[in-house]
């Protein structure tokens, strides 16, 4: 038995019937993470995974214990791990190291997890595909010559790959589903709120959701269960406690939106994810086709904000308090220097964007627009949700592409975001569920959009679908 | 085409340093990316009555909380200090 292919539950029963350890399974992840040539990891904490697999073994041994205690994980690099280095992938962080615990970081030690490392990604998670990490490109386990998409690239290529039995990755706009997709395991965004933000680096704030990528969708419900809900030190993160929920196709209604299915769509990617509807519609499931009428406004509306958001967050890194910091003449200097020097070419072009949008002149034009196009957007889904319980659509127009095939041209990488980025204006939660191979052998995610708070709708009938 | 000019002044605006090549590559991704953003002019006009994320803010009460369990560790990281104070180089 290889245990590096177990998801939680088996893992859990595994080591519940001392069929094995949690040190024997974190070293079996170790071994093969050391062996990897996908450049999945920017750092491995071996000392503190050893660690934490033994005081979870202590605790198994004692009988009292949770599903995700013991069982090791990978914590994409844009959240904090007490004590370990926390890059976001970027020069300008490239030594620092986190002070404290992010929310769900402390909530997974409460549960006994192990934690292997910190996975790659997109620099201060600003991309589609993975590139953009200063450390190296992820690459894509079912095809190295592949990208892994992005931004959280590692976090889902090193699940894929059984690097780790599960991972987190957060998502702006699309940073989940997208590398979940490319790489043929489930990843679920949560509602905006439903996860505290409290230690993930900040990207786009009224954007930036954490969740869980894992290799089924029975973990993605265990490991949403253990990191949602009210934290005191996010003021955006909801009152919201996980229900577990039991719906069958056939009471149900699926919106298939019409704009998710036009010209620059993949072949295989279309055949693919109708071949899931009818799936779906077989099984008793009403379809209805239905209309996101904003849906050609998202794209720009979403690399307006985002950029603007980031590029007041990202203000911080001024060689002051922390990271890198290059010398100069004046303060003046010191920031000038040490931002040129630290961020890499997506992140300025994003910091460019953002203070273009938001200068005196342009507000009206680009950052007012796009607030008012968010309005837009979200009156969609809301029409939309009463019409039917829940939306399925593609991820991503095409599937994993080569690596260096768009690193020239920003546009063309900004566009593989187009059917991801609504879910992440309007709020609402989306999910990823591989749903087939294309003739190369690429995997295919099917897109499952949700209410607000509704990921246990998704995830219910995800479990469906994932049998189908 | 964005001009040179207005790329190093959003860049002096954002504290950040740009070579020569930076800014004639800036100039012609953001010339492109802005050109795509011409798209929303076709949008229909909606009122806004608050910013997106104003209904997610509340009010908290006005409380002390203690740092200080981790005061050293902050400080720590900053690239230059001297005792407890983080040393900046002078502003004029």
């Amino acid at each position: 038995m290889d245990l590096t292919e177990l998801t939680i539950r088996r893992a859990h029963e595994g080591l519940k019937s001392k069929k094995f350890t949690s040190v024997e399974l974190t070293k079996a992840y170790l071994e093969k993470i050391k062996k990897s040539d996908l450049n999945a990891f920017l750092s491995v904490t071996e000392d503190l995974a050893l660690q934490q697999a033994e005081e979870a073994d202590k605790k198994i041994a004692s009988g009292e214990f949770g599903m995700l205690c013991g069982i090791p994980c990978a914590i994409k690099d844009a959240i904090l791990v007490e004590g370990q280095k926390c890059t976001a992938a970027s020069k300008i962080l490239e030594n620092y190291v986190a002070s404290y615990d992010a929310t769900v970081i402390k909530k997974l030690k409460e549960s006994g997890a192990v934690i292997l490392g910190k996975t790659n990604m997109d620099e201060f998670a600003m991309g589609g595909s993975g590139e953009n990490s200063a450390f190296g490109a992820t690459k894509n386990p079912h095809d190295k010559t592949k990208v892994a998409g992005g931004s959280s690239s590692g976090s889902a290529a090193s699940v894929a790959a059984d690097e780790a039995c599960y991972s987190l990755g957060s998502d702006t706009g699309g940073s989940i589903r997208l590398p979940a997709s490319f790489c043929g395991v489930v990843g679920l965004k949560p509602t905006y709120g439903a996860v505290s933000r409290y230690g993930l680096i900040a990207f786009g704030s009224s954007l930036d959701q954490i969740g869980p990528i894992t290799k089924n969708i029975e973990d993605a419900k265990i490991v949403f269960d253990a990191i949602s809900g009210k934290d005191k030190m996010d003021a955006t993160s909801a009152d919201y406690v996980y229900e577990k929920l039991n719906i069958e196709l056939k009471d149900l209604k699926i919106g298939v939106p019409k704009e998710y299915f036009v010209k620059g769509i993949d072949r295989d990617v279309e055949k693919i994810i109708r071949s899931s509807i009818k799936k779906a519609e077989d099984a008793g499931a009403e379809i209805i086709d239905i209309s996101l009428p904003s849906t050609e406004y998202a794209l720009a509306c979403y690399y307006i904000i985002a950029p603007c958001e980031a590029s007041a967050n990202l203000a911080r890194y001024d060689g002051i308090k922390y990271g890198l910091s290059e010398n100069g003449k004046d303060l003046l200097d010191v920031y000038l220097n040490s931002r040129g020097k630290g961020f890499g070419p997506e992140v300025k072009r994003r910091i460019i964007l953002g203070t273009y949008a938001l200068s005196s002149g342009y507000y009206d034009a680009y950052y007012k627009k796009a607030l008012e196009v968010r309005e837009l957007v979200k009156q969609d889904f809301v029409k939309a949700f009463k019409k039917v319980d829940l939306i399925f659509c593609p991820v991503s127009p095409t599937p994993a592409f080569k690596l260096g095939e768009k690193t020239d041209n920003p546009l063309a990488m900004y566009l593989v975001d187009v059917y991801t980025v609504a879910v992440n204006i309007a709020g609402v939660p989306g999910l990823s569920l591989p749903a087939g191979k294309t003739k190369e052998g690429l995997p295919v995610g099917l897109q499952i959009i949700g209410n607000h708070f509704e990921e246990n709708k998704i995830l219910s009938i995800g479990m469906f679908m994932e049998k189908a | 085409m964005i001009s040179k000019e207005e790329v190093e002044h959003i860049a002096k605006l954002a504290r950040l340093e740009l070579t020569e090549k930076e800014v004639e590559k800036m100039r012609k991704d953001l010339t492109a990316i802005l050109g795509y953003f011409d798209l929303l002019k076709r949008a229909p006009k909606v009122k806004i009555e608050e910013p997106a994320f104003a209904k997610a803010s509340a009010w908290r009460r006005d409380e002390v909380v203690s740092s200080y369990d981790i005061a050293d560790e902050l400080i720590g990281a900053a690239p230059d200090k001297k005792d407890n104070y983080i040393k900046v180089k002078a502003i004029f």
